[in-house]
């Protein structure tokens, strides 16, 4: 063993202690990022709801942004031409949900046709919708008989659906 | 026939890149000179043997073999020619196969140029080549499968994605981004091939410079041909919604971008070697978990494919990559001493740090949002996304912060500077980015981040051109004449110089359109009779009525509006919804009128009877986006232009500067 390796050079302890240094600022920073990223992150999901979902969650569908998933109800549309107060009710296996969304709707927009609606839950008991969505799959498929779709399906369709966006 | 003919090539270059990477290693390991001269051929075979498989893909193609299943899945009889030659790349086994020919070419073209130099490096990075050129032939052979046969053959088959078939950029865009995704595996075997012989010198910085650039310039290009794309098509007026697909591209650009603001400094100053090596390794790793992102259907998004056998087999390639040179960094970084060091930190290498450090930042924001909802279901099965507010809150203070880097970085002279030279280059262009301030504030601009960007673009802008020229005046200062000094200033000795300040020009107009074209957009949606109008951002929109067109693979609905202004008529704009067979949505094609100023936007929501439901939308400055990035792409091919074999002059330094990296 020489000496060099046992007795390390001023000049090596002290780039030892900067570089301990360094890494010991460079974690600090890296942790305060992380706490800000999640923070930013968590006020900012938008959670992926069927009506069912968003009855079981009670008091805690209100404020978040929720992607709602289900099929347009039949006979709820109403004002379906005009500029804006367009209303409709968004159904699945189990619930339903009255959503209320200005703006003019796509082309596709009809009654029985999966939709995927982005807004919020309000008091007043009607979902204000900010984003409407059509079932957009690239792939052609036969609509399904009996329009029902499960709880399955409805979360393939809030993955797969794209739409206009904000 | 020409399937079985497809099999066998790639088989063969399952093996001949197997083979090629055991012995370039080899040769790497002994030294020696014939075993690399082996392994420049197998390199070559390995191209020609993906070159020529994709020219069978292409011969089937278009001969509408439809026994080969690729073709029976994207080809169809009735779409024009260049649909079917494009459809090479609209579905994955094709897509991967496309990858395979672009690494070939990008493999063959860097064996040949550096044939004769570098030689204590070229076998481990003809070796890193190929065994990533041997993973993509076995994703060919095996699980992308293009080349399997149907036993009993259609007549006809469904014809590319509409979504192809409806924008020449969706036929641009994907071989751009191939370019650059791909292009990062040459800068990568370069990386490894200095870790692994512990040793980065400076001759070796032009190649591996060079080979960032090129896929830079491409990436760059590409993410912006995307958005224009998204745009053009989709309708809602945007080009940029944070979508895990274009983050997927947007993730190794960033990191890059930082390798190459970091190898200058390592040029320069003989540091940051092993972190430069570490950010070009993230550049590739990233490229390839995009290619998961994208491939796999773990995300779903306009541009994604669908769901495919291959996700796992990437993750698994991703996993290796991953754990291999962390280890090799862990192993060797030590080997790559630094020769010189920092001096100061308010200096042009100690602003390059911190470029660095925001590039980082940049990128763990990005890549955590975008994975962020994948790991929740993974653990919890709950499903959601990030929505747009995390990411518009976190990146644009750090982008600003980037754009004062950008002014602040170029303007401080390398090395120790005095007080007085730190003031006499910071304080001048204050003035231009107050001016610029005051403008956008004369011409409406409200929002808090715009004005900062517009104060501190002003300032890079004064920046970036002083430094731009300076080269030429410091030789018209020395009493050259103009034209000889322009020509050696700009295009010879300063070329990469000045390339470099191309490239910052573009980047300063594209922060600037972005903050002025997504805060001051405004958009009204209007339902319209026949013959009724609308006014909206000083333009009198009329509803004139609409026609069908019938087209081969298409039919057509076109609405006619007249827009005037002030009374005079200004255009026609014809916004289409567009029916393919394949699908069941209609696809939009929204209308623009661009200005200098900016665009107006009409998107047909709806269509019934005599009615059109349509969106509106008015944004400036838009059009400087696409036109900037070209700029910041024709920048980097500027500073590519290999130099001529040079003779060295030994020029004082501080007389001249020269063309050898000093853009920040």
């Amino acid at each position: 063993m020489s000496a060099m390796n046992t007795k390390p050079t001023a000049s090596a302890a002290s780039r030892r202690k900067t570089r301990l240094f360094m890494a010991g600022a460079f974690l600090v920073a890296a942790a305060a990022f992380v706490v800000i990223a999640a923070g930013g992150i968590n006020k900012n999901l938008v959670y992926y709801w069927t009506p069912a979902d968003l009855h079981a969650a009670g008091d805690k569908a209100y404020g978040a942004t929720i992607r709602l998933g289900g099929m347009v109800a039949k006979d709820s549309v109403k004002n379906r031409n005009g500029a804006s107060g367009l209303e409709f009710d968004v159904k699945d296996a189990t619930g339903i949900v009255h959503v209320k969304s200005s703006g003019v709707p796509p082309q596709m927009f009809r009654e029985n046709i999966g939709v995927v609606v982005e807004g919020t839950m309000t008091r007043s008991g009607y979902f204000q919708c900010n984003r409407l969505m059509v079932s957009h799959s690239n792939e052609y498929r036969a609509p399904k008989g009996g329009h029902k779709m499960d709880k399955e399906e409805l979360q393939k369709l809030m993955r797969t659906t794209e739409g206009l966006k904000d | 026939m020409t399937a079985a003919l497809g099999r066998f090539l790639i088989l063969a270059s399952v093996l001949v890149s197997t083979t090629g990477a055991i012995i370039a290693y080899a040769a790497g390991a002994k030294r020696s000179p014939e075993g690399l001269r082996w392994s420049q051929r197998f390199a070559y075979a390995f191209a020609a043997l993906m070159l020529a498989a994709t020219g069978v893909m292409e011969y089937a193609l278009i001969t509408h073999d439809f026994s080969v299943e690729y073709v029976a899945h994207v080809g169809s009889t009735q779409v024009p020619l260049w649909v079917t030659i494009v459809s090479l790349w609209s579905s994955l086994e094709g897509s991967i196969l496309f990858w395979g020919f672009i690494l070939g070419i990008y493999i063959a073209a860097t064996t040949w140029i550096n044939r004769n130099d570098h030689q204590e490096y070229m076998p481990f990075a003809i070796g890193t080549w190929l065994s990533c050129g041997a993973f993509f032939s076995f994703l060919i052979a095996g699980p992308a499968n293009p080349f399997l046969t149907i036993a009993n053959p259609q007549l006809d088959g469904p014809g590319p994605n509409p979504l192809l078939q409806n924008h020449l950029l969706m036929i641009i865009h994907p071989p751009m981004l191939y370019l650059g995704y791909v292009g990062m595996t040459i800068p990568f075997g370069f990386a490894i091939a200095a870790l692994l012989r512990g040793r980065l010198g400076q001759s070796f910085l032009r190649p591996l410079r060079a080979s960032l650039l090129l896929p830079w310039v491409f990436l760059t290009i590409a993410i912006m041909l995307g958005g224009w794309w998204a745009y053009e098509v989709l309708g809602w007026g945007g080009y940029w919604a944070w979508d895990p697909v274009e983050n997927a591209s947007l993730l190794p650009w960033l990191t890059a971008t930082a390798a190459l603001h970091s190898a200058i400094v390592m040029e320069r100053r003989g540091v940051l070697k092993g972190w430069t090596v570490t950010l070009i390794q993230a550049s590739f790793l990233l490229t390839i978990l995009g290619t998961f992102m994208t491939r796999s259907g773990v995300f779903n998004s306009v541009h994604s494919f669908t769901q495919s056998a291959i996700g796992p087999t990437i993750l698994i390639f991703l996993a290796a990559v991953l754990l291999f040179s962390v280890a090799l960094l862990a192993l060797r970084i030590d080997s790559l001493e630094a020769e010189g060091k920092l001096d100061s930190a308010v200096s042009r290498e100690g602003m390059f740090l911190v470029n660095n450090l925001f590039f980082v930042v940049l990128t763990f924001t990005v890549l955590i949002g975008t994975c962020f909802p994948l790991i929740v279901e993974a653990i919890k099965g709950k499903q959601m996304s990030v929505g747009r507010p995390y990411f518009d809150a976190m990146v644009v203070p750090i982008g600003t912060a980037l754009l004062f880097l950008l002014g602040v970085g170029p303007a401080l002279p390398w090395g120790k500077a005095s007080r007085k030279e730190i003031q006499n280059a910071l304080l001048p262009p204050l003035i231009t980015g107050a001016i610029v301030l005051i403008v956008g504030y004369a011409m409406g601009v409200r929002n808090g981040w715009t004005l900062l960007t517009l104060l501190f673009g002003g300032y890079a802008a004064h920046v970036t051109f002083a430094q731009m020229w300076l080269p030429l005046r410091q030789r018209l200062k020395r009493g050259d004449s103009f034209g000889p000094a322009l020509l050696d200033a700009q295009l010879r000795r300063g070329r990469r110089r000045f390339g470099g300040y191309i490239v910052h020009a573009g980047a300063v107009l594209v922060f600037v359109a972005i903050a002025v074209s997504s805060t001051m957009r405004t958009q009204q949606e209007a339902s319209l009779t026949r013959g009724q109008s609308t006014t909206f951002a000083g333009y009198t929109v009329t509803y004139i009525g609409s026609e069908e067109r019938a087209e081969p693979h298409r039919k057509s609905t076109i609405a006619r509006f007249n827009i005037t202004k002030d009374g005079k008529a200004v255009t026609t704009m014809e916004p289409r919804m567009n029916q393919y067979a394949a699908m069941r949505e209609p696809v939009g094609t929204p209308a623009v009128y661009s200005t200098i100023a900016g665009d107006y936007y009409i998107s047909i929501m709806n269509m019934q009877g005599d009615q059109a439901g349509v969106l509106i939308i008015n944004m400036p400055m838009v059009g400087w986006i696409w036109f900037s990035v070209l700029m910041m792409g024709a920048g980097g091919l500027i500073a590519l232009i290999p130099a001529r074999r040079r003779t060295y002059v030994v020029v004082p330094e501080t007389a001249v500067a020269t063309g050898d990296g000093a853009v920040a």
